[in-house]
């Protein structure tokens, strides 16, 4: 396979005095704010807890301290190895945004590798699913055999371990789900300091959910507790990305701060954090030609993200001095200039062409911006089972000429039991857009299988394009130097490439649908019709009739008989 | 059922049957004009409600403030539209980026079959502007459009002002839940049917058209405005779309709705609705909007750029203002809150709208026939007791023999080759007609082509019979005939499903027809009307009756001119967005009128 996940050793600090104390429990928190070409302002929280422990040895784990129970509890009943779920209302728009530090789909998506002690890998992914359901208050518990699969390629683990054996792996997404409050308060009890103190203060949901983006994601993972990679820890980190809307506040005043964004400032940092800081991203912005902060700090810091150097003025929570007089921060951001639309190095499109319930096409794009360098894709495409796909009809072209893909692994679906898995690896040549086509019948389902809004539409998840995107420096893979967060999440093996995983629009596709006010009419209509008229018309024109003599009687019958025997014709 | 399966019985039912056939076909006929002109009638039409739940509870209030700004968007944008001599699409890029949107373009162009005089044009070419308005937390799955088409002259420049106004005031709000799309189209339906072919990636027509760039998902339904002068006296809906389609119900009385809100007057058919429904004048004022709709239904022309959506079922309509003497006016901040109005209601939408009719006329706008209301009609006039008289007088002449029908099997047997010829013939007359001979590079030599090889066919008779071999039979005639009348039924019964009005305005002509011709009749007099009552004949009386209809009556030659014109247009929407009423007319309805064509010549 092309692309690999090499294993992943993120070390982190651990300050002398905790270490003493619980050498395995770990807090960070840190918040970064990316002012966006569009002049939308992007908001990305980070909370990582690590804790030195194995859930998988024999005894039991009883003692919790900043790891939360509840999901301890999973990991060691479920024997999970990985596990990733988001939670996003919206979609993330590439071409203005540029690439997110952390992609997800519109909708819930959850991913779980599992120990390869586990013997009935779908039962208990059955069973996780409905307990990660009761967890985030999701509707987890739709997730079943219909919309499972598993990838073959596309999601290999992020955290140390060398299984490859897809067996041990269920992806599925539900682009319907619909992400709320509801939601947020129980990611948020996750936290060690739940939303008292700390940037979680600023986790208001009255204003995260009055945002053009929403997305919420819970990671857990083992990784290496040092370089040498001798022990491992488990790591848990949940991210919350938001974009405000330049537009909605409307006053045409183009100006943000943390109290206008999430209607609190921050008074102190989470005081069971070893770290929480606050980054601004002012590589675009060298000599506050575009916007000005404030309050100014000398701090600066330099990191590898997608590729890219940035620099980042950083705000220490930890340090008194940040919050200066009034013992509170609230930082400003005032617009100067804003600037055109940027190109992403690759960028996703996913339609369906034609008209009329019976077929359809679906496409998908897949954009490679880069000059001069061309780079291999991963596809993965999830179909339910009511679009049956023509994969006969799949075609794969780039600059008008057909671009056949180094590796297909197609799973077709079966009806009410499994999707589509479609994954295949393609070359994007450099400057380019790659058209995926095929073709697909609607099926006609069976009438108690249909929503309760059947001409709403019916989803199709997001497909999924993972990549090795040619960098444009050299990336840090110096995993031992202490890093930011959100720069730390898809592990980095070589200098030149970056990963980076792109989802596609979901899909809303019309199926025939009965009209549901009319079966009664319909069965008391067509009865009547068949039964009455047509039958018997039909029983008129088939039959030909013709008079029959009523039988005779007895004496005439009698008579007849003494006639025939003296030879006279007969009555 | 008794009554059929006692032969004696049946043979006296069947007996009467025949012996009354010309009454009865009469007064059905009678039966069905009467019942569709009683459809006009207001106390036996239905009023009109709202059937979507989640348009009708939901209280909105309308906020829109800018209309004189809108108005002076308009005036720029006909400055520019007269600097760059077209559609100025640097300007409008420019200015929905400004108001945030996400803009692309879209280039196409088509050449046309034959020039189009009506419009001036051959070779098109042009640019669509569309910028769609991205829904907060809404994952691009679904969409409404608002288009403005950028008509050259001083047209349309407020329709496209106040898009930009609705586009500026709209992105400023926070509760969208559907991507809406601004679309700014070139070349009206031309243009629009380039979109629309590129945003669902088809191609019907044989357009070329850059592929779209960005797209909002599923379109759920569309609005098309067409607005002319600073203020209006009232708006006009138009809902007839191509193939005489309709966008559901809902949407008329959505809009309905919002005019009796906001207090603008509104009309369909250009028609202001009446109380005084039970004056001569009232009934006869709605018998015209219902036979004006009916008319433009049947021409299956989409007389709006909503027309072309309804293909992709997208439900869509085209709202246009009209400035007349009257005294009350609206202005555009009036239609901005109107258009505001339907639009967050549109957006509140759960499902597409499917809750009410898609098959229905409109008498007014606040009544409705719906289709079970309007199929007796059809059914009435179709009920061709001839077909069954025919039967049994080819059935009954050997009556003596034990089994009838299996001896009419073999008397008709050599008349197979009789019938099937004409039926070829005239169908083989009806390619020619369709078949577009366009190395004529003139829309007059093309009507006339046309024209020219629909009369030739009206000599066919003799040639239908130089090409058999002796004289036609009298059971030859009745076969024929039989055939010609089930297949008309057959056809016209089929039209008027997908497009009531059209099977309507055929059967009134074609049926009285196919009830008297038999090759007894005096020749001269019936060819006469056999004549006035062919498919083309009827075309150009309505063409005189719709110009009277609108009161806008026409001489004897501009109605020719518009006559001719009407061909050719036919013949165009056939081709450039794939309109099926010319080839159903050249194809099969043509060729059957000729097979009765046919039995008048019969030897």
């Amino acid at each position: 396979m092309a692309i690999t996940m090499p294993l992943s050793s993120i070390i982190h600090k651990q300050p002398q005095k905790q270490r003493d104390k619980w050498p395995s429990n770990d807090f960070q928190e840190e918040l970064v704010i990316r002012p966006l070409h569009s002049g939308d302002i992007y908001a990305s929280f980070q909370f990582r807890t690590l804790w030195e422990t194995d859930f998988m040895r024999g005894n039991k784990v009883s003692h919790y301290r900043l790891f939360p129970k509840s999901l301890g509890q999973v990991i060691s009943k479920f024997s999970v190895r990985e596990l990733h779920i988001s939670f996003t209302q919206g979609y993330w728009r590439t071409m203005q945004w540029g690439q997110p530090f952390l992609p997800s789909p519109p909708g819930a998506e959850l991913w779980v590798w599992f120990q390869d002690s586990v013997t009935d890998v779908d039962g208990t992914w059955k069973e996780l699913t409905n307990v990660l359901s009761g967890i985030f208050c999701a509707s987890l518990n739709f997730i079943d055999s219909t919309n499972t699969v598993q990838p073959s390629a596309s999601f290999k683990p992020l955290g140390i371990g060398n299984v490859t054996d897809h067996s041990f792996l269920r992806y599925a997404t539900l682009p319907r789900e619909i992400v709320c409050t509801e939601n947020l308060t129980p990611w948020k009890k996750l936290l060690p300091c739940g939303s008292k103190a700390g940037l979680a203060v600023l986790l208001k949901s009255e204003k995260l959910f009055h945002s053009s983006f929403h997305s919420q994601a819970v990671h857990i993972r083992p990784v290496c507790q040092d370089w040498q990679c001798k022990t491992t820890s488990w790591e848990l980190r949940q991210t919350l990305n938001v974009v405000f809307d330049l537009h909605t506040p409307g006053q045409g005043k183009r100006e943000w701060s943390l109290f206008k964004m999430f209607s609190r400032t921050l008074t102190e940092a989470c005081p069971l954090a070893s770290s929480s800081k606050i980054y601004i991203d002012i590589t675009d912005n060298p000599q506050g030609e575009q916007f000005e902060v404030s309050p100014a700090t000398p701090l600066l810091s330099q990191a590898m993200v997608l590729g890219d150097r940035r620099t980042f003025s950083v705000y220490d929570l930890t340090q008194q001095i940040t919050f200066g007089t009034v013992r509170s921060l609230n930082l400003l951001i005032r617009w100067k200039s804003s600037e055109d639309m940027l190109r992403p190095l690759l960028h996703g499109e996913r339609y369906v062409a034609g008209y009329g319930l019976q077929t359809g096409e679906i496409h998908t794009l897949m954009y490679n911006n880069h000059p001069y360098r061309s780079f291999p894709v991963l596809l993965l495409d999830s179909v339910p089972w009511y679009l049956r796909l023509y994969i006969h009809t799949l075609t794969v072209a780039s600059k008008g000429k057909d671009n056949k893909p180094s590796y297909i692994h197609y799973q077709p679906s079966k009806d009410r039991v499994r999707p589509h898995l479609l994954e295949m690896l393609v070359q994007l040549p450099p400057n380019s857009v790659t058209e995926v086509t095929v073709q697909f019948e609607r099926a006609l389902l069976k009438w108690t299988e249909y929503t309760p809004d059947p001409n709403h539409g019916f989803y199709v998840g997001s497909s999924v394009i993972s990549s090795l995107v040619p960098s444009i420096v050299a990336m840090d893979t110096n995993s031992t130097r202490e890093q930011p967060l959100f720069s730390s999440f898809f592990p980095c093996k070589e200098e030149s490439s970056y990963f980076v995983r792109v989802y596609t629009e979901p899909l809303l596709v019309n199926l025939p649908t009965p009209d549901f006010s009319m079966p009664y009419n319909v069965i008391c209509l067509t009865c009547t019709v068949v039964a009455v008229g047509y039958g018997s018309l039909y029983n008129l024109l088939t039959r030909s009739f013709q008079i029959d003599e009523p039988s005779p009687g007895l004496a005439k019958r009698i008579a007849n008989i003494i006639r025939k025997m003296r030879g006279v014709p007969p009555l | 059922m008794g009554l059929l399966s006692d032969p004696n019985r049946r043979r006296a039912l069947i007996s009467l049957l025949t012996r009354l056939n010309a009454p009865i076909c009469v007064v059905c006929y009678m039966a069905g004009v009467a019942w569709f002109m009683g459809l006009a009638f207001e106390p036996f039409t239905l009023r009109t409600y709202m059937s979507e739940n989640a348009m009708g509870s939901t209280m909105v209030e309308e906020r829109f403030p800018a209309g004189e700004r809108a108005l002076a968007t308009g005036r720029e944008f006909s400055a520019h539209k007269k600097k760059v001599g077209g559609m100025p699409v640097d300007w409008l890029v420019k200015t929905m980026q400004a108001r945030g949107l996400e803009v692309f373009t879209q280039r196409f162009s088509r050449t046309l079959p034959f020039p189009d005089e009506n419009k001036e044009r051959y070779l098109v070419k042009g640019t669509n502007v569309y910028g769609i308005l991205r829904a907060p937390r809404a994952p691009r799955t679904e969409a409404l459009v608002l288009s403005a088409p950028c008509t050259p002259g001083d047209n349309n420049n407020q329709a496209v002002g106040l898009l930009l106004g609705l586009a500026q005031y709209f992105r400023n709000q926070v509760y969208w839940a559907k991507d809406i799309i601004f679309l700014v189209n070139e070349h009206d339906l031309i243009g629009m049917q380039a979109w629309l072919e590129g945003y669902h990636h088809t191609n019907t027509t044989g357009m070329d058209w850059s592929p779209l760039q960005g797209r909002g998902g599923s379109i759920q339904a569309a609005l098309s405005l067409e607005l002319s002068s600073d203020v209006i006296t009232s708006l006009d809906l138009v809902l007839e779309g191509l193939n005489g389609q309709l966008p559901n119900l809902d949407l008329a009385n959505l809009f309905y709705a919002f005019c009796q809100k906001i207090g603008v007057l509104c009309t369909i058919q250009g028609k202001l609705q009446r109380n005084d429904w039970d004056s001569v004048s009232g009934y006869s004022h709605s018998v015209q909007t219902m036979m004006l709709m009916v008319m433009k239904q049947a021409s299956g022309r989409p007389w709006g750029d909503h027309g072309l959506f309804l293909r992709y079922h997208i439900e869509a309509a085209t709202i246009k203002g009209i400035n007349s003497f009257r005294q009350y006016k609206s202005d555009t901040t009036t239609i901005g809150r109107l258009l505001e109005g339907m639009y967050r209601k549109l957006n509140n939408l759960l499902e597409r709208l499917h809750q009410s009719y898609f098959f229905y006329l409109m008498p007014s706008l606040s009544h409705f026939v719906s289709i079970g209301y309007y199929m007796p009609v059809i059914d009435y006039i179709l009920l061709l007791i001839c077909a069954l008289d025919l039967w049994v007088q080819l059935a009954t002449p050997p009556p003596r023999t034990e089994d009838g029908v299996a001896d009419t099997e073999q008397m008709s047997s050599p008349g197979v080759l009789s019938v099937l010829t004409p039926l070829v013939i005239s169908h083989l007359t009806g390619v020619e007609v369709a078949v577009e001979h366009f190395p004529v590079s003139e829309t007059e030599a093309v009507v006339l082509t046309a024209i020219a090889i629909y009369t030739a066919g009206l000599a066919l008779p003799h040639n239908t019979h130089r090409l058999l071999s002796g004289e036609g039979t009298e059971q030859g005639w009745k076969v024929l005939k039989l055939v010609a009348v089930l297949y008309l039924a057959v056809l016209l019964g089929c039209t008027a499903l997908i497009n009531f009005s059209l099977g309507f305005i055929l059967a009134l002509t074609l049926v009285p027809v196919a009830a008297f011709v038999t090759p007894h009749v005096p020749k001269i007099l019936s060819a006469f009307i056999l004549v006035i009552l062919s498919p083309a004949c009827t075309l150009l009386f309505s063409v005189f009756f719709f110009q009277e209809l609108q009161e806008m009556p026409v001489s004897f030659i501009d109605g020719w001119m518009l006559f001719l014109s009407v061909i050719s247009q036919g013949i165009l929407d056939h081709s450039l967005y794939g309109s099926l009423v010319y080839p159903l007319i050249a194809l099969l309805v043509y060729p059957c009128w000729l097979l009765f064509w046919n039995i008048l010549f019969w030897k």
